[in-house]
């Protein structure tokens, strides 16, 4: 392990996979460099509430990942960094402008003056937050961001009010190339469009929502502070459906399973249940997919009262009176159509690779959905691989980094 | 030490809300020798300015009074590996969640620095332990996961021992013909991958096979495992630097499952008995041997079901697909019916459902089945749930799809049952003898399940949890056991296929070699990767309580034969349970004590009653309880001033003497936040919340002692993303503190 000038393992993307891979490979003595488009790490999980099956919040786990990850030399994180080009194995890294650099402290100043407001992105556009902000409260590097295309023309109040130096609304891009000994790609998914389900209400209707925007209406940094509301009206839902496999094992649509929706519906009819124990939860599904010990969890809500788990498939979500909203089903187990009324509708949307657009990084080869193949160029992780939840992410993560040091060696 | 320098930063808003002159002079016992101020500690400019007075005052301990230690972490290093550096958090615990420039927001400050001073004085430089360290990887099973672990360690440049109990290599899917298709269009059966994986294995200069072997004994720690293998030739001895443990699963056992006719019908069988036959390429029934015109597989066979396996295996659905398929490949004609109460075919693996579906002679139905009848020709009764109806199925064969159970060894019970019988043999009375025996048959079955066969004290095999997975966070840090070093791999560690198994062997390599690279430089791994400073024990006052030895979760303590604890502490993980449960106070990290944090209590100021300024200690888990701190600070929420904070590094680690000492100087209460404990724990020390809770529980005779009435100490659970309930929770403290009034031992 002690060659003379090591090249680094690069690493791209810095969700729960990325993450991984780079500390896992860090404290086994190899050098890293971690890319991340985002302007801090971390990716989807700390948009989760909670993870099931234990519904523990997902920034206990990254507190560790972090702390792990800053004390390490090894690793050098390049957030809001992409790979534009790889030739010969040497990758060209394009990093977007630091409006707002290391000598940030997070001291809010800029936010407090800030006269423009975003659609806050973390929050998946459910609510507003200055153009320059910290993205969350557990935002690593710890230090705030600037939607530069947001400032008003000829706007410095942030710079003005910033007392260190950090903030540079001139700041170019940069590149660099780095031969690296080995690639991990781990460029993680998107939520499929809800503006594909129109017949579900998807897009049109406000208290439709999708399984992602439950998540942040559950979470305490979410635009409600934690209480889930009916986006048209903020009142607390006493009627919630979900629609399981909403543009999922569907052709027309996402023909495979996306692995983590049951499994989310589940943990999130217990948000539900906690917030209003009277509420009435219907999920609709094809199959409940609770894979392993997670059965535990479909076991736990099996018994909670309220709550109804019916063999069928949605084909309507239509307008009702009062922001409610009328469904119609097909019960499969009694045989018949159904209709149904609901407050809240939440759509158990699948993950979509980000790897299905564009082009893709190093040669890779993707199937006809968009996950990456694995191949002696790279090897692929977390849901860029394959639709999986933390724990196998976690685990594939740790499998990639391993075999793309070993095929690196060779 | 005697030469620290404190250094303040009057950035964010620290500047503006406290006299800043005034907290440097209220530093006088002992006296830093030199202070300074900076507006901007964490710019480059202000650590060097700090870096210039430490060489310059040949300082051995700095203060950095500034914000919170989980921020500017990278910033604020100080890149002199003598000097000492403790953290201040004087922006998010002082200014940031209290009023400026009042009297009591200037007094918090006061004893933030004050006890940090006395943290950093009686803190020690860390020597990183520098000992030979073995690099070579012992990996136990030689199934799918073993294999694929033991060319990862190879793959990453280490020597592998690959020790498996039978005589070939491949485990429970050795006989696999097929396997499900793992790339694109995912629709059509592949051969096995198996024999390609076992040649590359024994083809490997880099990797012994041992076959027909078992580990006889394994000794020491990380980095220095001595380790005994009985082969059919003897017994091999050699030294490893980590384990991976990856000795997969058995079939349930389909005896206990005679309601579906297993056991009095010979044509019901096994997932793994048809398994056998169509690898043979003899599809036939057991009865007469002629090819059956209809099989049946009944899905969840034993799982998912609270008598049987509450979990559901993950791969059987899969594994009856690829049967169906099969069998539809190499019979064309046999027809196949599933019955199932949920198809679960994650990912890509539903292309595969979908194509199994469409072939000629396949059915799946959703249903209930309450019994299947006859001998020869059966009658599968099933309650359709699709229509509601009671039916029947004819079939032929039937196949129960029975999920797995992990071949794990519970190390805690059999280390249990050793004891107990001890005790039933010496015990001191006839009823602990009797106690004793109780214990000894209620645990029995444990006998001889032994797989590690580890020389710890606290029992020869990795501990398990819920299910018989041998695993601590299976979430965040699937690998992880509570066994620095030994990684457990592949169905060992939780129920999944054997795509995944592979992976896992992968992953479970690279954490072996990254153990090996730790020990290497004497580190801590996970959580507190990297940690160089190792646990002290002044063994001239030890008692022989063995109260460490019994509670490292990690094993790290064994033991000699009066009970004196031995540190391994390549297997130590730092995270001072064991300085938390000594009652003698004889063990001490560097940089963590026992009398560091004592001296820090002792510091707080404490008026006298009549001053109306109650004093709160607040003994915080760094990991969860005080990021959720630091974040209702960001928040800018306000908490009580009489609050004190001092991290722990696990809740775990408290001493109960610094709750006496508290007590007796008049600090009217204690509040101690951790985390959750109980089956879903979140403790990253598993057990440290629970621990403290245990001995908060000894507490009573103390308070009773010192004449304090017992509400003045509280133990809460909390999350880390629980931000806004932290200051309620200390608030509400302060107010229930109010109604007590004054501590009865204020001013003694």
């Amino acid at each position: 392990m002690s060659e003379a000038t090591p090249r680094p393992l690069l690493v791209v993307g810095a969700g729960i996979a990325g993450i991984t891979a780079a500390i896992e490979a860090a404290e086994a003595g190899r050098d890293v460099v971690l890319l991340e488009r985002e302007a801090s790490i971390g990716g989807r999980v700390l948009q989760l509430h909670h993870y099931f099956p234990k519904l523990c919040p997902p920034s206990c786990g990254m507190e560790i990942n972090t702390r792990r990850l800053e004390r390490n030399p090894r690793v050098r994180v390049l957030t809001r960094s992409e790979l534009k080009a790889a030739q010969n194995g040497t990758v060209t890294i394009r990093q977007a402008p630091a409006y707002v650099n290391d000598r940030c402290t997070a001291c809010g100043k800029c936010s407090e003056v800030c006269p423009a407001k975003v659609k806050d992105p973390h929050n998946l556009g459910m609510s507003e937050a200055p153009a320059i902000r910290l993205p969350h409260p557990n935002a690593w590097p710890y230090r705030y961001v600037l939607d530069r295309e947001a400032c008003p023309d000829g706007c410095r109040a942030c710079v003005d009010a910033c007392t260190y130096d950090a903030i540079d609304l001139e700041a170019k891009e940069r590149e660099e190339t780095l031969e690296p000994a080995a690639v991990v790609v781990a460029t993680g998914w998107h939520a499929y469009p809800l503006d594909r389900l129109p017949e579900l209400g998807g897009g049109t209707l406000p208290n439709v929502i999708s399984n992602v925007q439950m998540e942040r209406l559950a979470s305490k940094s979410g635009p409600t502070g934690g209480t889930i509301q009916r986006p048209s009206d903020g009142e607390a839902p006493k009627r919630v459906a979900f629609v399981q496999c909403a543009g999922s094992r569907d052709h027309n649509h996402l023909p495979y399973c996306s692995a983590v929706c049951c499994l989310g519906s589940f943990k999130q009819a217990l948000y539900v249940k906690e917030q209003d124990p009277e509420a009435e939860v219907t999920i609709y599904y094809i199959d409940r997919r609770a894979f392993g010990r997670n059965e535990d969890i479909l076991a736990r809500l099996s018994e909670e009262k309220g709550v109804r788990l019916l063999k069928g498939k949605v084909g309507q979500v239509k307008a009702g009176d009062g922001g409610g909203l009328k469904l119609k089903a097909e019960d499969v187990e009694a045989g018949r159509l159904i209709e149904d009324q609901a407050d809240l509708v939440v759509l158990a949307t699948g993950m979509v690779p980000n790897l299905k657009d564009g082009v893709l990084p190093l040669g890779l080869e993707r199937d006809d959905d968009g996950f990456g193949l694995d191949d002696t160029r790279a090897r692929v992780a977390g849901v860029a691989r394959r639709p999986a939840d933390v724990a196998t992410c976690v685990r594939d993560a740790t499998g990639a980094a391993a075999r793309a040091l070993a095929s690196g060696r060779a | 030490m005697e030469r620290v320098g404190v250094f303040t930063c009057t950035g964010c808003g620290i500047g503006e809300a406290l006299d800043i002159e005034a907290l440097h002079a209220a530093a006088e016992d002992p006296k830093p020798t030199c202070t300074a101020s900076h507006p901007c500690l964490c710019a480059p400019e202000g650590m060097d300015s700090v870096r210039k007075a430490v060489d310059e005052e040949k300082l051995e301990g700095v203060i950095l009074a500034a914000c919170s230690h989980r921020a500017k972490r990278q910033e604020l290093q100080l890149d002199r590996a003598a000097t000492m550096v403790e953290r201040v958090s004087l922006r998010e615990q002082v200014v940031w969640s209290h009023p400026p420039n009042e009297e009591d927001t200037q007094m918090l400050a006061e004893d933030l620095l004050l006890m940090g001073m006395a943290k950093v004085t009686r803190a020690k430089a860390a020597i990183p332990i520098s000992e030979t360290i073995e690099s070579g990887v012992l990996v136990v099973g030689g199934g799918v996961a073993g294999l694929e672990a033991a060319r990862g360690a190879s793959g990453l440049g280490h020597q592998v021992v690959l020790v498996e109990k039978e005589d070939t290599l491949g485990g429970r899917t050795r006989d696999l013909r097929y396997q499900t298709p793992a790339r694109p269009p995912y629709d059509t059966l592949v051969p096995s991958g198996l024999p390609d994986l076992v040649a590359a294995v024994q083809d490997d200069p880099q990797i012994r096979v041992l076959t027909g072997a078992r580990v006889k004994s394994i000794r020491g720690q990380p980095g220095q495992f001595s380790v005994e293998v009985e082969t059919p030739s003897g017994v091999e001895s050699f030294k490893s630097g980590a384990i991976v443990q990856a000795t997969g699963a058995r079939p349930y056992d389909a005896t206990k499952l005679g309601h579906l006719g297993y056991g009095s019908s010979s044509n019901v069988i096994t997932s793994h008995e048809l398994e056998a036959m169509l690898s043979r390429g003899e599809l036939g029934r057991p009865s007469d041997g002629k090819l059956p015109s209809r099989v049946v597989f009944i899905q969840c066979a034993g799982s998912r079901d609270p008598e049987h396996l509450a979990y559901c295996s993950s791969e059987c659905c899969g594994v009856t697909l690829r049967q169906m398929a099969a069998i539809h490949k190499d019979h064309p004609g046999v027809e196949t019916a599933t019955i199932y109460k949920d198809m679960r075919t994650g990912g890509q693996l539903e292309r595969f459902y979908q194509a199994v579906q469409t072939q000629p002679g396949s059915l799946f139905t959703r249903g209930e089945v309450s019994a299947v009848e006859g001998n020869g020709n059966l009658k599968v009764h099933l309650k359709e749930s699709l229509l509601g109806d009671d039916v029947s199925l004819d079939a032929e064969l039937v196949v129960l799809a029975v999920g797995m159970v992990p071949n794990s060894a519970d190390g805690e019970a059999i280390r249990a049952l050793r004891d107990a019988r001890v005790r039933s043999e010496k015990g001191d009375s006839e009823i602990q003898k009797k106690e004793a025996l109780k214990v000894v048959e209620e645990l029995k079955h444990n006998e001889g399940t032994e797989i590690l066969n580890l020389d710890y004290r606290q029992g020869p095999d990795l501990p398990v949890l819920r299910y018989g997975f041998p695993d601590s966070h299976f979430i965040c840090f699937p690998y992880e056991t509570r066994r620095t070093g030994i990684y457990a791999a592949g169905t060992l560690r939780a129920p999944m296929d054997g795509a995944q198994a592979a992976e896992d062997g992968w992953g479970a390599a690279m954490k072996a070699a990254q153990c090996i690279e730790e020990a290497r430089h004497g580190e801590a791994v996970h959580p507190r990767s990297g940690d160089v400073g190792v646990p002290d024990f002044f063994l001239q006052r030890c008692t022989q309580c063995k109260r460490c030895t019994e509670e490292c979760p990690f094993g790290t303590l064994n033991e000699d034969e009066k009970g004196t604890p031995q540190l391994n502490a390549l297997r130590c993980r730092r995270c001072g349970i064991c300085m938390g449960a000594c009652p003698e106070r004889i063990i001490s990290f560097p940089d963590y004590s026992v009398d560091s944090t004592a001296a820090a209590i002792k510091a707080m100021s404490v008026p006298d009653e009549f001053d109306e300024k109650p004093r709160i200690l607040a003994l915080l888990c760094e990991n969860d309880a005080l990021p959720a701190l630091d974040a209702a600070a960001l928040a800018r929420t306000q908490w009580n001033p009489w609050v004190r904070v001092v991290p722990l590094r696990c809740l775990g680690s408290l001493n109960l003497v610094w709750i006496a000492d508290a007590l007796s100087r008049g600090i009217d209460g204690v509040i101690l936040i951790g985390c959750k404990h109980g089956d879903d724990y979140q403790c990253h020390y598993v057990k440290g919340s629970e621990l403290a809770n245990t001995r908060l529980g000894n507490l009573q005779e103390t308070l009773t002692r010192l004449a304090v009435e017992p509400e003045r100490v509280k133990i809460v659970e909390l999350a880390h993303d629980e931000s806004d309930r932290i200051p309620q929770l200390l608030d509400e403290f302060a107010d229930e503190l109010e109604e007590l009034g004054a501590s009865p031992l204020k001013g003694f």
